[in-house]
């Protein structure tokens, strides 16, 4: 065999092996997709999203309190990031090149590598710690601070891609800064900016480490922000931690109502984007 | 709304205005940092350095030593990489040098949805599927092979096998995006000037991965950063027992693991602040992994930074 012969034959061997990876990868992906649906259809159904969970021993029962728990925890988490992530992101982007803006982008970088179980302790101990409550603000607090270098970052991104000529039409006829910002510049990137937010909001609703000790849980339905409150992804892991088969049932239930969730979730914002570039072309 | 008032004052609110929300988001940072050494101080001046060094853990005792849990954790996060990397970079490989461009969204869609789906979710996988998968393969171990260290101990499934697999897959997603936008910002012209030079297709790659090394370095260390902190999905299958061993087949623990399972718990004020320590530890630990490989993944990205600033500075100048 020649040295070229070689040459070609390694080169084959590792094409073949990076795509053999791609495969290794979506195995996993596949498996986990298949569980959570095969065991989850079997236990889902209406009840699951209508009742309460039944006292242990007792078949049956639901997560109704634990699905509305998560829905008021997100948004208000929402409510708590959407203002800092859109303003500190319209501020990074307006004076991008300043150190100020730099500071920022850095300060999202960090907060979006900071492990979610320390934001956790972190609300822990300033909002649950001085009022010695568990409580729903308290989760919400802890989604919104991990929502906001991901609102932070999109909005950033998608005013920069906004073609300065907008901007300059607005200024060109005499619109301040601000102005011109607000109603030109945000509204040409605001499509975009909504499917961030969509997605960081997906990704958020999914998280469970930061509430375990912020929200806590609830055995009972609560819509109270000042009390423990209990959420979906909660409710999973105690459930799936638990030695009772009606229980496991149950968490598998939850599990594919989560990965449902982040799929349309996902797959809604995949359409926006491309719809979006389709718009861009044909401008 | 009125005539505009004087254009600076309109510009100075504006700045202040939005400005305000950028301190605040920059001041969050610090308060984590500021709170986590706030509520650890009774820990920190009570045990000192001996917290990391003491392999005991025994809150009912009062005895606190944090030493299992680094290792845990790093062991885990090691051992998770190791698995991880080869195949993110061949994805990352596959996805921007070698598959046809009509693959390349749904390839790039599939690997963001592992990368979406929430960490519970691979827990409750990892509790029911994984782990038994898992102790069928350590009962199968041949004789021989227990001997050696690193596959001793009774196959129970829960323990440190379970969770590096875990933690890897959740990593691939993470490590593979970075790689992949780090070979797009490799230029074109490298892997023609090798191709022109006679090389095969595998030797132009390996020329677009030495460009881009330093940040490819740092997609892993990104990689790590989240391995380090990723608590649900290893804590359900970990085994959460805290001893130092090097067996794959041994249960041990996390640090990420043990805020989550005990923090709610924690009885007295010395218990609670021994964990927030830990929580302190690991806030530092993932800060310093990820400024540096952000530093990495930057410098690559530095050759393309200045068209984008361009193509703004007549906005900026125009403002």
């Amino acid at each position: 065999m020649t040295r070229n012969h070689w040459r070609r034959a390694v080169s084959h061997v590792i094409i073949v092996l990076c795509g053999l990876s791609v495969v290794i990868a979506l195995i996993p992906l596949a498996l986990v997709l298949f569980y959570v649906v095969a065991q989850g259809i079997t236990s889902l159904n209406l009840s699951f999203f209508t009742e309460m969970p039944k006292p242990v021993g007792e078949v049956g029962g639901g997560m109704a309190n634990a699905i509305v728990g998560s829905i008021i925890v997100t948004l208000l988490g929402a409510m708590f990031a959407i203002p800092i992530g859109i303003m500190s992101g319209v501020y990074a982007a307006e004076y991008t090149g300043t150190r100020m803006a730099s500071a920022v982008r850095f300060a999202a970088d960090t907060l979006n590598g900071v492990p979610s179980i320390v934001i956790g302790v972190f609300i822990y101990s300033i909002a649950v710690l001085p009022v010695r409550r568990f409580s729903a603000l308290a989760g919400g607090l802890a989604l919104g601070v991990m929502m906001i270098p991901l609102i932070m970052r999109t909005t950033e991104e998608l005013l920069l891609l906004v073609p300065a000529t907008l901007r300059e039409g607005a200024l060109a006829l005499g619109a301040t800064r601000a102005r011109a910002v607000f109603t030109v510049v945000v509204p040409a990137a605001l499509p975009g900016i909504l499917t961030g937010i969509l997605l960081a909001l997906a990704r958020i609703a999914g998280e469970t480490a930061p509430l375990l000790f912020t929200a806590l849980n609830n055995r009972f339905f609560s819509t109270d922000v000042r009390q423990p409150i209990s959420t979906l992804t909660v409710q999973v892991f105690i459930y799936a931690t638990a030695p009772y088969q009606d229980w496991h049932r149950q968490a598998w239930a939850g599990a594919l109502v989560l990965v449902t969730m982040v799929f349309v979730c996902s797959l809604l914002a995949r359409v926006a984007t491309a719809r979006m570039e389709k718009l861009q072309r044909g401008a | 709304m009125p005539r505009p008032r004087n254009a600076r004052i309109d510009e100075l609110i504006f700045r202040a205005g939005t400005g305000a929300f950028a301190i605040l988001l920059i001041g969050i940072v610090l308060a984590i940092g500021a709170a986590l050494v706030k509520e650890s101080r009774l820990s920190i001046v009570h045990f000192g350095w001996s917290f990391w060094q003491t392999d005991v853990w025994d809150p009912v005792a009062g005895e606190f030593g944090a030493r299992p849990f680094i290792w845990g954790t790093l062991y885990s996060s090691v051992l998770a990489l190791l698995i991880s990397t080869p195949i993110a970079l061949g994805i990352a490989i596959f996805i921007s040098e070698l598959a046809p461009a009509s693959m390349r969204r749904p390839l790039v869609f599939l690997t963001e949805l592992l990368a979406a789906i929430p960490s519970i979710v691979y827990g409750l996988w990892g509790i029911f599927v994984l782990v038994p998968a898992v102790r069928q393969l350590q009962i199968a171990t041949p004789e021989w092979l227990r001997s050696v260290p690193l596959f001793s101990g009774p196959p129970l499934g829960v323990g440190m096998l379970s969770a590096a697999l875990i933690l890897a897959i959740m990593v691939i997603p993470f490590s593979s995006s970075v790689a992949r936008e780090v070979l797009k910002a490799v230029p074109q012209s490298q892997r023609e000037g090798a191709y022109a030079l006679g090389a095969t297709r595998w030797e132009a790659i390996r020329m677009a991965l030495f460009y881009a090394r330093t940040g490819i370095v740092g997609a892993i260390m990104l990689g790590f950063g989240r391995a380090l902190g990723e608590t649900m999905a290893v804590t359900m299958v970990i085994g959460n027992n805290p001893q130092i061993s090097a067996s794959l087949y041994a249960p041990q623990y996390t640090m990420a693991a043990v805020l989550a399972n005990e923090f709610a718990e924690a009885t007295n004020d010395l218990y609670l602040h021994a964990l927030v320590e830990i929580g302190m530890v690991l806030f530092i630990m993932t800060l310093i992994i990820n400024v540096i490989s952000r530093m990495f993944i930057w410098s690559m990205g530095r050759q393309t930074r200045p068209r984008r600033v361009l193509a703004h500075a007549p906005a900026r100048s125009a403002a």
